[in-house]
């Protein structure tokens, strides 16, 4: 297991800047996440780190030694693709087996034979090794695939979205066998996913992209609690955020087009005279006693949650409350919003720290 | 079934459009009708004939003899060493139009700058008609005056004037399969480049990242992959070959002697030469069908199997 840097990596695709500058670093042992959405350059990132593409500018460093100019077989890392690319024409074990067997390693074949068993067992597929590939059903493909990167101990795990071609019940208990993988076995790993859930999970530390530049690292709670800017409050966290304009008097915030208002945190009267909101919807709770009206506008019950849409004059803010809500449509209701927890946003779209 | 046909009837109007069962029937009926004309009843009559004597040139009716056409036909060594000669026409041109055609494709997989326009000029023998090509590659054989022999010399001088070839028994098979995996090596190389393009690029970034070696890439990756076309490439070529007549009547026309002499060629022959045997004819035509049949399912089943496993 490595230590990864990447430093001011650069990468042109033709008229498409794919990477700008981007700079991160993966500790050893680290489970790593690069977030963001499609065309952010994640994948890229993901392949220049493995040496499927040459960056235009900037080193990319395993334990402080340059490998740009390493092949991707020199580099020693282990690739989960999106598509599970197994070979078609041999079995299970085989396509287990297969990297140990490579020339470069010479690896005993009573060695890969324990190896093998030992990852099929890890990932439930001992079942399997028989079988082509072929024959396989989408989970199975992807597990014999996370098999072919765990049956070695490469320095890095690089994941390209690995269970998005699945469906969500297996995502999901896939998801949790490969925390728990990472976990016992302390492999340095950089995953790269669209979905902010799986971020969130998976992560120790959270690298946000978007079109090519980093837009913030951190851990999932510095992601979520302290996002940089509207982009990265918009990715994470579901429902999404509400993000209601507001104008700052002397004493207070008001929002646009509501009786809503805030009180000005301790350096508000440094604020820009119009701000953006960032207020999360499990911080607008309805109280018979709160201190805003509105009406429900509609109801999207989730079972372990509802979601409520709450109208306040010309604003509507998304209120998220815990089990099933007894709240009608047309209703109208009263509601707090916790003032310690809102977010600030500039005229940029940036954070303004309190 | 046809909602149209009711509203159709309630009005007059309505009734003098087309139902869609009608147009559906005025579109297949003249493709049925030439199909039974000269298909489907040619076929059966055929069959019917080749348990005749009958001569399409005489004046008798056709006289039910039984089997006696296919015994004779069956115990003709003549017939058999045609068949020999068919036979060793296609597998060696069949054999080297595959490994020729995989090898152009593996080639041009390679996107370069004029690639395209090498591919199309490659694939134009194959457009071209068999009997032009069979007719100006008799000139190019020509060993006075072809090109072919002057090639022979320039690249290799000491076998000048170089051998006459469709003059010679030995070296005219060889002359038609030299023209024949000319003009369609491109066909098998169009299906292989095809089956190519096919193979996601991930699975050879893998196969880079597992250490694999370019042997291992093309025995794993590339030749499973492309198996189930370059099959059905051979499939085509092959039975095309059992049939070869055009290309061999425009530069042999069967000779020197029989050595060219494939077995449509002596089809041709018996049913519209001399005495005109059409039931012997189609007699010997069926037993082509079932040969061709027969290596067609081989190749099928085998198809089915590398796909199913692929």
């Amino acid at each position: 297991m490595a230590n990864v840097v990447l430093n001011q990596i650069t990468k042109q695709f033709r008229n498409v800047t794919a990477l700008r500058d981007v700079s991160f670093e993966i500790k050893d042992g680290e489970f790593f996440v690069l977030l963001g959405p499609t065309g952010a350059g994640k994948t890229t990132s993901l392949r220049v780190i493995a040496g499927l593409e040459k960056q235009d500018a900037g080193t990319v460093t395993f334990d402080g030694e340059a490998v740009d100019a390493r092949s991707p077989a020199e580099r020693d890392i282990a690739f989960v693709f999106q598509q599970y690319s197994l070979y078609p024409t041999m079995s299970v074990y085989d396509n287990l087996a297969f990297p140990l067997r490579s020339p470069l390693r010479k690896t005993p074949e009573a060695e890969i034979k324990t190896r093998v068993t030992a990852t099929a067992e890890k990932l439930r597929i001992s079942h399997l090794l028989e079988r082509k590939t072929a024959k396989l059903s989408g989970g199975e493909m992807q597990r014999v695939s996370i098999g072919r990167a765990i049956v070695r101990n490469p320095r890095i795990f690089l994941m390209d979205e690995p269970l998005s071609n699945l469906d969500a019940k297996l995502r999901e208990s896939l998801r949790i066998e490969l925390e728990h993988i990472q976990k016992t076995q302390q492999s340095t790993t950089l995953y790269v996913t669209h979905d902010q859930v799986e971020a969130l999970t998976l992560a120790d530390r959270i690298a946000v992209l978007r079109q090519g530049r980093v837009v913030q690292i951190g851990t999932p709670q510095d992601i979520y609690d302290r996002p940089a800017n509207v982009f990265v409050a918009q990715l994470v966290g579901t429902p999404r955020i509400n993000l209601p304009s507001a104008t700052r008097t002397n004493q207070a915030l008001t929002v646009t087009g509501s009786d809503i208002q805030m009180p000005l945190p301790a350096n508000g009267q440094a604020f820009p005279p119009s701000i953006t909101l960032g207020i999360r919807p499990e911080d607008v709770q309805p109280a018979s006693d709160g201190a805003f009206a509105g009406q429900i506008n509609l109801i999207e019950p989730l079972g372990v949650e509802t979601i409520l849409h709450i109208k306040s004059g010309e604003q509507t803010l998304l209120s998220m409350v815990s089990g099933m809500s007894q709240a009608r449509i047309g209703e109208n209701v009263r509601f707090n919003i916790a003032p310690d927890r809102l977010h600030y946003f500039d005229g940029n779209g940036m954070r303004v720290a309190v | 079934m046809f909602p149209d046909n009711q509203t159709s009837q309630r009005t007059g109007y309505q009734q003098r459009q087309l139902s869609d069962r009608s147009i559906q029937w005025l579109f297949i009926t003249p493709t049925l009708i030439l199909l039974a004309l000269f298909n489907i009843f040619p076929l059966f009559y055929s069959l019917y004939l080749s348990f005749t004597d009958f001569s399409a040139i005489g004046t008798a009716a056709p006289v039910w003899v039984g089997f006696k056409n296919f015994s004779t036909l069956l115990n003709d060594p003549q017939i058999w060493k045609y068949f020999a000669t068919t036979g060793r026409f296609a597998f060696l041109s069949v054999g080297l139009q595959t490994v020729l055609g995989f090898a152009l494709a593996m080639l041009l997989r390679e996107k370069f700058r004029g690639s395209g326009l090498i591919t199309t000029l490659i694939l134009i023998p194959m457009m071209l008609s068999p009997v032009v090509v069979g007719f100006f590659w008799k000139s190019i054989f020509n060993p006075s005056s072809g090109i072919f022999n002057y090639a022979l010399g320039y690249f290799h001088p000491a076998s000048a004037p170089g051998p006459s070839w469709l003059d010679s028994s030995s070296r005219a098979l060889w002359a038609v399969v030299i023209v024949d995996v000319w003009m369609w090596t491109p066909f098998v190389m169009l299906l292989c480049l095809s089956g190519l393009n096919a193979i996601p690029d991930y699975l050879y970034e893998a196969a880079a990242i597992d250490r694999a070696s370019a042997w291992f890439q093309f025995w794993r990756i590339t030749l499973p992959q492309v198996l189930p076309l370059l099959m059905i490439a051979v499939l085509f070529r092959t039975i095309e070959a059992f049939k070869s007549f055009d290309l061999v009547m425009g530069m042999t026309g069967g000779g020197p002697g029989d050595s060219t002499e494939l077995v449509a060629v002596n089809l041709f022959r018996i049913a519209f030469e001399g005495q005109w045997r059409t039931s012997y004819a189609s007699a010997l035509a069926y037993i082509v069908l079932v040969i061709i049949m027969a290596i067609s399912n081989v190749y099928i089943r085998n198809l089915n199997k590398v796909r199913g496993e692929g």
